[in-house]
């Protein structure tokens, strides 16, 4: 009896509901999880500023976005890893990268006192391969003087799922050890020479909280969240980095010269002072000549919303907002879409 | 499940013909249905692994190697860690299963019963994400401890060799064999139950003890019991989320509990939403064809082993009397 009459007001409501937005438009998307927090905080903010406006976002990972891209089962796609030249030859039309915001990788460990640890770009290749084995280690004393190690072995936590944060770390590690490059390579998922796969960031921050000697990898905000230690990076210019919003920002703001049309470009080991050198854009992707030309309008509209106002709510949910100059470069490229 | 394994007795219709045709053939229907899935979906599984079959062939079920960078796939690591998992969660939960079974159906009293029914069954409806969690949390750590305390005479053994993780195949099979006990168990409850009290009284009269009358029990029921054992075996075979989340993904084959590895299921889930290149998606595809085919097989000896084992109880007469035991006194 009860559940009846729920049903029925349930019933009720949305038969008043669907006639009195008759004018609403759904658009789709899927990719990414990493930006999916500020996606969705994005979505839902335009929503209440366009409520004729309903974007729907699938965090289903950047392969799987671009998936449904090319099979045009979504209006738009997310990645954290630009495409490959082949899967843009693969798809029915030309896509269109744009950056939305900032990701740096930090390098996490477990170990007593939570000491202040340096890494070089080598030097975490070699410990991700399993070549630098022990804390103690010569050459992770020789980047950090007079610090206190133990002998413990070292525990290397990696992600054991495919994720734009491992193409991340490996195309910094691919671009500062030629070692890393020819043997493990740079992808979504690699195949490691040693230690144990976790599921997810708060897979690995969890595995190396618990377990002592313990080293991994993990979106900034999740270390920042976890309160777990994490290293500075050496830069292209040969400081030591922390990775910060700041500095993040600043790896973009470094390329600014060298952007390529099309914003596939990486920013690992960007040059510059400040920067931090294990950044990267997350982009979202478009056709440019889409079927669908009022969703493309709105998609354009809401982008230029994302990439100015929007761009404000980044900083408090742990991402790196664009530079200036990357914003105003985009802002021309946007009239690419044909609407 | 229901708590008495009888039906209840419906109500009496008039009998029409008409009505057992159409049931026949609805029921038909439903039953076809079963074969065509089961065909669906095996070639589906050949169909989007066509790539990986073409260009590895059978290579795919020796390799070792898994490399989604240089497009190098072999599937032996992941076969190696679901099978050795499955069969190690099997050895641990085999015994506590029976023997919960027994307790629940021949020796606990009337007030114990119901409760203790209800709490094994309830184990059967824990999500595995939480059972993940609580792997994650409580087991490792004590899993971690115990390969640290253990002493370093053992740890020389191939099969303890390896850095004290807590992350590994023991901590899989051990929230494995968790996860299997409320189905093995409840199963074989329901087979103890269903064996004739005939078969105790017989046992009793014959002046067994309680423990002999038992044991003629589980006798009788013994292609049950082993049924269910498979059952269990299968959830295990199966089973992701769990394992993923404490068996380290490290495709591997290595004798070691304590080492890092992996299985088919967990490598599915793992790596198929990121998995854009085609041949990648192949190979996880094919990934999945294995599992299917590994399911199959096992099934199918197990159908074998229960056939066989029926076959052998009609014709031998009558069961082998039970080992005297010296010192029996009646219970």
């Amino acid at each position: 009896m009860r559940f009846s009459r729920l049903f029925a007001a349930v019933g009720v409501a949305s038969a008043l509901a669907v006639p009195a937005n008759a004018q609403n438009v759904q658009i789709n998307g899927a990719g990414a999880t990493f930006p999916y927090p500020i996606y969705s905080k994005w979505f839902s903010e335009y929503n209440k500023l366009h409520p004729e406006v309903q974007i729907n976002y699938q965090s289903i990972g950047s392969g799987g976005g671009i998936r449904q891209l090319t099979s045009q089962t979504v209006f738009f796609g997310a990645t954290d890893g630009p495409m490959t030249k082949d899967q843009l030859l693969n798809a029915p039309g030309k896509i269109l990268h744009l950056p939305t915001v900032l990701g740096g990788v930090v390098p996490i460990y477990n170990l007593p006192g939570d000491p202040d640890l340096k890494f070089t770009g080598p030097l975490l290749a070699d410990i991700f391969m399993g070549k630098v084995s022990k804390w103690n280690d010569p050459a992770i004393l020789k980047v950090n003087p007079g610090a206190q190690l133990p002998s413990t072995d070292i525990t290397v936590v990696h992600r054991s799922d495919g994720s734009g944060t491992t193409y991340i770390f490996a195309d910094f590690l691919g671009k500062t050890s030629v070692d890393w490059k020819k043997t493990v390579g740079i992808a979504t998922a690699l195949n490691w020479p040693t230690g144990v796969g976790a599921k997810g960031n708060e897979g690995v921050a969890g595995l190396v909280k618990q377990t002592p000697g313990a080293i991994g990898y993990v979106e900034l905000i999740y270390a920042l969240g976890n309160k777990i230690a994490f290293g500075a990076v050496q830069n292209m210019a040969g400081e030591f980095v922390k990775a910060s919003l700041d500095s993040v920002t600043k790896a973009a703001a470094a390329t600014k010269g060298a952007m390529p049309p099309d914003f596939r470009v990486s920013i690992a080991n960007a040059p510059g002072s400040g920067v931090y050198p294990i950044s990267s854009f997350t982009w979202l992707l478009f056709y440019e000549n889409p079927k669908d030309k009022r969703a493309a309008k709105i998609m354009t509209d809401f982008m230029k919303w994302a990439l100015s106002e929007g761009q404000k709510y980044a900083a408090e949910l742990g991402y790196a907002p664009l530079p200036q100059e990357v914003v105003a470069l985009e802002m021309n490229a946007l009239g690419k879409i044909r609407a | 499940m229901n708590e008495n394994g009888l039906s209840r007795t419906g109500r009496r219709r008039p009998r029409r013909v008409a009505d057992d045709a159409f049931f026949r053939t609805a029921t038909g229907l439903v039953g076809g249905i079963v074969i065509l899935i089961t065909l669906a979906i095996a070639f589906e599984l050949v169909r989007n692994s066509g790539l990986s079959i073409a260009k590895f062939g059978l290579r795919f079920w020796t390799g070792r190697v898994w490399d989604p960078v240089s497009g190098e796939f072999g599937a032996l690591p992941f076969l190696w860690g679901t099978l050795y998992s499955s069969f190690l969660a099997l050895a641990i939960a085999g015994p506590i299963a029976i023997g919960i079974a027994v307790y629940l159906s021949e020796l606990a009293p009337g007030v114990l019963r119901r409760p203790l029914v209800f709490l094994t069954e309830l184990l059967a409806a824990i999500p595995s994400i939480v059972y993940g969690l609580w792997g994650v949390f409580v087991l490792i750590p004590l899993v971690r401890g115990l390969e640290k305390g253990m002493p370093d005479a053992l740890r020389k053994f191939p099969l303890f060799s390896g850095p004290p993780l807590g992350v590994g195949m023991l901590s899989a099979a051990l929230i494995l064999a968790v996860m299997v006990i409320p189905f093995s168990s409840a199963v074989a409850r329901e087979v103890l139950h269903a064996v004739p009290s005939s078969q105790r009284e017989a046992a009793y009269a014959l002046g067994a003890t309680r423990f002999e009358a038992i044991r003629a029990a589980l006798f009788h029921g013994r292609t049950g019991i082993v049924g269910a054992l498979l059952l269990g075996l299968g959830r295990a075979l199966g089973e992701t989320m769990a394992v993923t989340m404490v068996i380290g993904n490290n495709p591997q084959i290595t004798p070691s509990l304590f080492a890092p590895q992996h299985t088919m299921a967990a490598v599915i889930a793992n790596e198929f939403t990121e998995a854009a290149d085609d041949l990648y998606l192949h190979a996880l595809v094919e990934i999945g064809l294995v599992l299917f085919a590994v399911t199959l097989v096992i099934n199918f000896l197990s159908r074998l082993l229960i056939w066989t084992m029926e076959r052998s109880a009609r014709t031998v007469p009558a069961p082998p009397a039970p080992v005297p035991l010296p010192s029996a006194e009646p219970a």
